[in-house]
């Protein structure tokens, strides 16, 4: 390795990135194999891997990636605002290829049906136990949160299960977001029946100001000192209700990150690692002004980036969502400084992969008493049902279609979030498809009555939300969906000037700013909120329906957008 | 409302002489604005904590002139260069005149 | 009629989004308190136009609880017997009032930084003036966000 330049690293970084696995779709299957997924020529002293927003999903799912996706301001044309061919042009990716599939959202039914289901913790298990024995010692395994959130049985078992998956997993540190939306005693139970710690520099108590986790922690592993510094989602009490951790204080908190890595540095640590909920945009912004992170392990906004984006001297990975992705970086460290690394972003392709044994048994007997309830048969879908979009998802569309109906509203409004698994045309939309998409602790349909004024106020807010051009705004979530209510959007204007041209469908007449309009909507912050619970209601609206069809969304017209970011 | 007044002092032990310390302090208040409405529509009357006169050894080092935008449970802080050892002694007033007293000692590292 | 459907026929709730500043302390359409309105108060605080410097307010860039925005001001002095900073004051210019609070330092303080936490009914700047021994006026300002949040995710 000595002979090795960081140059020549770097390079071959770039080289086994690019997975090899340039067959024809016919051939994909044979072509993909487990072995062929974990080649890797370990470089340096020590392996980080890390998954992140796997949003409690045990077993294999279809997630399709996002073909809008728009940076603006000084993340424009930058991954991850790069979709379908940008980003397989970038990155010197070819079209027909399992890692195009895996990284785009084109063409993804027929992929999908070709290339089979992705993820699942026991491929997940399978992969990392064959990582820790290659590297005997040098591995260290982070989790970037929203890990206990997204599925049925986390929220029965109040995220019980995925502590029971992760502690089995042998992960060596975590951080947080949705956790918290368990509630602040809940947190601190589970936190409690990890076998690793919960890193969390930014939360403080709103008294004086006390940590309220560890905020970092230094580990041993190829013989170098590690330092890990966690980043718990600082818009947490904004994003997410903030009456279940009251006594809870995020931010982004730059100053003392700052003070961490000082405090690391100080205590003369090799490798100084930002295990981040941050959002991509944010760790960019925060790689070009906090010195002395060697690599930012970004997550929240669920992208999936082929390569290590270089800012500075800091590495910023980014290894998707759901668990389609283990991202594996080997770094050689000298005098404290990152000398050289190599990268790859496996893809979980499940059928490649055996599931590990043991996993396997503990997932089953998570699943085991919900299995029958879960497998239920609602409806079926002639359409693909997605979530991920700055604007919409076909699935959202059909959560604004039963929020009209079931709650008799005139608009519909949906919360903006990118996890929910995908289902593909001509399959069966069973109960688990329902709360892999709804699966919340706050989960009422509200239905009110809301002045067009005060509707725009809230496109608006969620606009900026998305596209303020300073990352430090930005919250990582979507565009909040919208069902009977059309707009056009710019998206390059400034806060309170985006939105335009709010038409009501039902009549076809502008959205009259003092009018007041029958909404419904669910996953409202406010504490006491009344309704039933979308779960329910999404369920009763399949059933009654027995088929589903989701024609393209046509009600968002966008502009001032960068076309990178646009695959439609 | 008066009763449940409990003022908080946090100062770090045993500094060094001529060591500068953070003081933070928090009472708790609910800072009735005067703006604000109760469920009968109602203006809720202000009563606020106005006023916080802080001495150490009987020399003043610190005061603050409160208005209603100050939140709920008032949260200062507030540095200190501290030459001896002595007593730090803070009171708050509000609307109603009352006022409430806290000290805190601090002894120099030996 | 299902029950989802009987349901909405009776509860018509108030909504976070509609209702979430109803029993606040500080409700933004209640905001009186302007750009000028605040800069005239710090006028009178301070008895003196104030030259822009030497401030710097530490804020976050959005407010995660508009009921309480922690706040720290710094400014730059040796905090001397001779050279000192002997006040600070703080006004914000999108509340009821502008007023916030006004601060006096003694060169005991050692360093001219204090804490506060504060109401802010929307969107707003934090604008402070600091007298110094000397008799001169710097000031400095800062925005805070204030959303409606509950979309993220």
């Amino acid at each position: 390795m000595a002979m090795l330049t960081r140059r020549d690293l770097a390079s071959l970084g770039a080289a086994t990135a690019v997975l090899g696995l340039a067959s024809p779709r016919a051939f994909a299957q044979q072509r993909i194999t487990q072995a062929e997924l974990l080649k890797f020529d370990a470089v340096g002293q020590v392996t980080l891997l890390h998954f992140t927003d796997i949003h409690a999903q045990l077993v294999p799912l279809h997630f399709r990636e996002p073909s809008v996706n728009i940076g603006v301001g000084e993340s424009t044309g930058l991954p991850p605002h790069l979709v379908g061919k940008h980003l397989l042009a970038a990155y010197g990716l070819k079209a027909d290829t399992p890692e195009a599939h895996a990284l785009t959202g084109g063409d993804f039914a027929a992929l999908a049906k070709s290339y089979g289901k992705i993820g699942g913790l026991d491929r997940m298990a399978t992969l990392v136990k064959a990582i820790r024995a290659e590297r005997q010692g040098k591995m260290l395994l982070l989790d970037g949160g929203d890990t206990w959130q997204g599925s049925y049985t986390s929220l029965k078992s109040g995220g019980e299960d995925m502590v029971e998956a992760m502690n089995a997993l042998g992960v060596d540190a975590m951080t947080g977001h949705w956790e918290f939306t368990y509630g602040a005693d809940r947190v601190k139970t589970l936190a409690a029946k990890l076998k690793f710690p919960f890193l969390a520099s930014n939360i403080k108590d709103t008294g004086f100001g006390d940590p309220v986790f560890e905020p970092d922690m230094v580990v041993e592993r190829g013989g170098l000192s590690i330092g890990v510094i966690g980043q718990a989602f600082p818009y947490t009490p904004v994003a997410n209700p903030r009456w279940m951790i009251p006594d809870w204080s995020f931010g982004i908190e730059e100053e003392r990150i700052r003070a961490r890595v000082a405090a690391l540095r100080e205590k003369k640590v090799d490798l100084v690692v930002l295990l981040s909920h941050n959002g991509f945009d944010v760790d960019r912004k925060l790689a070009a002004r906090v010195e002395g992170i060697d690599v930012i392990l970004t997550g929240h906004t669920h992208d999936a980036i082929p390569r290590p984006v270089q800012v500075g001297e800091t590495l910023l990975i980014a290894p998707g969502s759901h668990g389609k992705f283990l991202a594996r970086l080997d770094l050689e460290v000298k005098d404290r400084r990152v000398a050289g690394w190599r990268f790859k972003l496996i893809p979980l392709f499940a059928d490649a992969i055996a599931p590990d044994p043991d996993m396997a048994a503990l997932i089953g007997r998570i699943r085991a008493p919900h299995v029958a309830f879960l497998s239920k048969e609602l409806a079926r879908t002639e359409s693909l049902l997605y979530r991920r979009g700055n604007f919409n998802g076909t699935f959202d569309d059909l959560i604004c279609e039963a929020l009209l109906q079931e709650r008799d509203a005139e608009i519909a409004l949906s919360p903006g979030f990118r996890w929910g698994a995908t289902v593909l045309p001509g399959q069966p939309i069973t109960v688990e498809d329902v709360y892999n998409q709804t699966a919340i602790t706050y989960p009422a349909v509200y239905r009110v009555g809301m002045k067009g004024s005060h509707l725009k106020t809230v496109l608006e807010d969620v606009a900026d939300n998305l596209f303020n051009p300073d990352p430090y705004y930005q919250q990582g979530g979507d565009m909040v969906r919208v069902g009977g209510l059309s707009y056009a959007i710019d998206v390059s204007r400034p806060m309170g000037q985006r939105i335009s041209d709010m038409t009501l469908l039902r009549t076809g007449k502008p959205v009259d700013p003092d009018r007041e309009y029958a909404v419904a909507g669910w996953a409202s912050v406010n504490e006491g909120t009344q309704g039933p619970p979308v779960y329910d209601l999404l369920t009763k609206y399949l059933t009654d329906r027995k088929s589903v069809r989701i024609e393209e969304n046509r009600q968002v017209r966008v502009s001032g957008a960068d076309p990178r970011g646009l695959d439609i | 409302m008066a009763d449940d007044i409990k003022p908080r002092i946090r100062v770090p032990q045993n500094p060094k002489k001529g060591e500068v310390i953070e003081i933070k302090t928090l009472i708790t208040h609910p800072m009735e604005s005067g703006q604000r409405k109760d469920a009968a529509g109602q203006t809720v009357p202000r009563s606020i904590v106005n006023a916080l006169n802080v001495t150490y050894n009987g020399k003043p080092v610190f005061a603050a002139k409160l208005e209603p935008a100050i939140s709920a449970n008032p949260y200062m802080s507030f540095f200190l260069r501290v030459e001896e050892s002595g007593t730090l002694a803070f009171e708050w007033k509000d609307d109603e005149g009352k006022s409430h007293k806290s000290e805190q000692k601090i002894t120099l590292a030996a | 009629m299902s029950q989802a459907r009987s349901l909405n026929r009776r509860t018509v709730m108030l909504t976070s989004i509609a209702a979430a500043t109803a029993l606040s302390q500080f409700a933004a359409a209640t905001a009186s308190a302007t750009p000028d309105s605040a800069k005239e108060l710090l006028k009178t605080l301070a008895r003196g136009d104030a030259k822009e410097g030497k401030i710097a307010i530490r804020a976050p860039e959005i407010a995660e609880n508009g009921n309480t925005v922690p706040v720290t001001v710094t400014v730059e002095s040796p905090m001397t017997d001779k050279d000192h900073v002997k006040a600070i004051h703080v006004v914000a210019d999108g509340n009821p009032n502008p007023g916030v609070a006004s601060f006096q330092l003694t060169p005991l303080s050692g360093k001219a930084e204090v804490q506060l936490r504060v109401r802010m009914a929307s969107t707003q700047k934090i604008l402070v003036v600091a007298e110094m021994s000397d008799g001169s006026l710097w000031s400095g300002a800062r925005e805070v966000k204030v959303t409606i949040g509950g979309c993220g995710g």
